[in-house]
């Protein structure tokens, strides 16, 4: 009893918690949860069957599978230049470093669909580098491997800021522990920075990965919307769209909606560890 | 240092230099280039056209309508999460989450099924003669919605509101040009009809805005950082 009485005293000294409560739980229904919910209302009308023939249309089923493959990709090489991108921006000082630190957050500041023009028309048959693997007979515009670039570009941020904090906050006593035990550098970094990166590199690796699933406005451009072969499943649900074909597109969307609340708890689930190590509680 | 070491970090540095430079600075080069290949002429007719300046005003009044909802929104409940202990919290945050692992297509979907022709609250609007989608308000609740949860994460909502997909999340909303078309959108039909060089050079308005935006952001923290380092000495 005289703990509850505590508790409720305690809260007091900070105002406004009915009040900040309920414009949160106000404003996050109207904006985010009843339009969504719309989306069951829309599917409550359409029969089982019709919607496990929408999720499973072969097309449907193919655009998965370009959309999980090509952000799988992306997402990986993402984590291997945002570890070497946030381990030169933190332990190395070089000129121009700033500069490269403020660039990393272009793709946040950069419209979708000037990414989208401008990544077409670079990697096309004639585009300054496009050209330069066309002469290999490789292409790269209208192609997977198109997808997956425009996807790196999105994601890249995404890792990068994940690792940063981290790497800042990392204690270097074990490193120098390792070192002076005799390990090597190399040995030192895959053995004692690599575990303790670990959360922040996964939960980087879900960030840039979920968004790259949904990617539509830079993907467009670049993808060629071929079906079978460059068709994402965000285009798939804009031309189902396009045609009023609402049932189909919502099923769609809904399928995109588990995948990614699954993503969603990975990246949470870390970035409660994650937050453990930048709130610097080493012991 | 080591020799070694050395090699290591000269190896390093070249290979996020150019990453950075092939994945994110030639595509800027792209743009301004493209923009001005037929001339000058042909760049400043493009970007003084008409449609360019409604498009931009369109963009401007969604993004600041959006940043200023958002800001609001993001006040109170980063106050109720930080300041106070109750049960949910975790479900709350991650709720908060959603429109960041949704995709933008999703975000306009959504908002066609409630207001659209097939939505549950058409009748309502049609009784008030309100228009939601294919009209401005459409565009600034998808912006909304793109960038809700940005401020509660302490990410800059500025520069993803300006800066991203929440206009695609607008295209679903159906773009009539000069009246519902924002400046991404006008880039996307001027590159469909083939327009290229007219595209590349309303994309250079947003290149240099996102430019902007990134220094603007950086000046801030560079201050914000020095203040730190001032009170701890």
């Amino acid at each position: 009893m005289s703990r509850f009485r505590f508790r409720q005293k305690a809260n007091r000294v900070v105002p406004g918690f009915g009040l900040s409560m309920g414009i949160t739980v106000t404003l996050l229904s109207l904006i985010v949860l009843i339009p969504l919910f719309s989306i069951f209302v829309v599917l409550s009308g359409t029969g089982w069957n019709e919607f496990i023939a929408d999720i499973t249309d072969p097309q449907v089923r193919a655009t998965y599978y370009v959309s999980l493959t090509c952000a799988l990709a992306a997402a990986l090489v993402n984590c291997v230049f945002g570890l070497i991108l946030a381990w030169i921006l933190v332990r190395y000082r070089f000129p121009g470093r700033r500069l490269l630190d403020g660039l990393i957050e272009l793709p946040f500041a950069l419209p979708t669909a000037v990414a989208g023009i401008s990544l077409t028309t670079l990697y096309s048959e004639n585009g300054w580098i496009g050209s330069i693997f066309n002469r290999f007979g490789i292409k790269i515009s209208y192609t997977r491997t198109g997808i997956t670039i425009a996807l790196i570009f999105i994601g890249i941020p995404f890792v990068v800021r994940s690792i940063q904090p981290v790497l800042e906050k990392l204690d270097s006593r074990y490193e120098e522990a390792a070192m002076m035990l005799g390990a090597s550098r190399f040995r030192t970094f895959v053995k004692v920075i690599l575990p303790e990166l670990l959360p922040a590199l996964l939960t980087g690796f879900g960030l840039a990965f979920a968004r790259g699933l949904g990617e539509y406005g830079s993907v467009v451009f670049i993808a060629g919307n071929i079906p079978y072969e460059t068709q994402i499943t965000p285009l798939i649900i804009m031309n189902k769209l396009e045609q009023f074909n609402y049932n189909s597109a919502t099923a769609i969307a809904l399928v995109m909606i588990v995948f990614s609340f699954v993503v969603l708890f990975f990246i949470n689930t870390l970035q409660f560890k994650v937050s453990k190590i930048a709130g610097g509680s080493s012991e | 240092m080591s020799k070694k070491e050395k090699a290591v970090r000269v190896i390093l540095i070249a290979l996020g230099v150019a990453f950075i430079f092939v994945m994110l600075v030639l595509p800027l080069i792209t743009v301004l280039a493209y923009a001005l290949r037929e001339g000058w002429h042909v760049f400043t007719a493009a970007v003084a056209d008409r449609y360019t300046i409604l498009a931009l005003q369109l963009t401007l009044v969604a993004t600041v309508s959006a940043v200023l909802f958002n800001t609001v929104f993001g006040l109170f409940s980063s106050w109720a999460i930080t300041k106070f202990r109750f049960r949910g919290k975790q479900i709350l945050t991650t709720l908060i989450d959603i429109p960041f692992a949704i995709s933008p297509v999703i975000a306009g979907l959504v908002f066609i099924l409630v207001f659209g022709r097939i939505g549950w609250a058409n009748g309502f609007l049609q009784a008030h003669d309100i228009k939601i989608v294919f009209a401005t308000p459409g565009i600034i609740l998808a912006t909304i919605f793109v960038t809700f949860p940005f401020i509660s994460k302490e990410l800059i909502p500025l520069m993803q509101s300006q800066g991203s997909d929440e206009e695609e999340a607008a295209a679903l909303a159906g773009h009539l040009r000069g009246k519902t078309n924002t400046l991404p959108l006008h880039v996307e039909i001027l590159f469909n009809e083939f327009h290229l060089t007219q595209a590349f050079a309303v994309s250079s308005i947003l290149v240099v805005l996102a430019i902007i935006i990134l220094i603007l952001k950086n000046i801030v923290e560079y201050k914000g950082q020095k203040e730190v380092d001032e009170v701890v000495r």
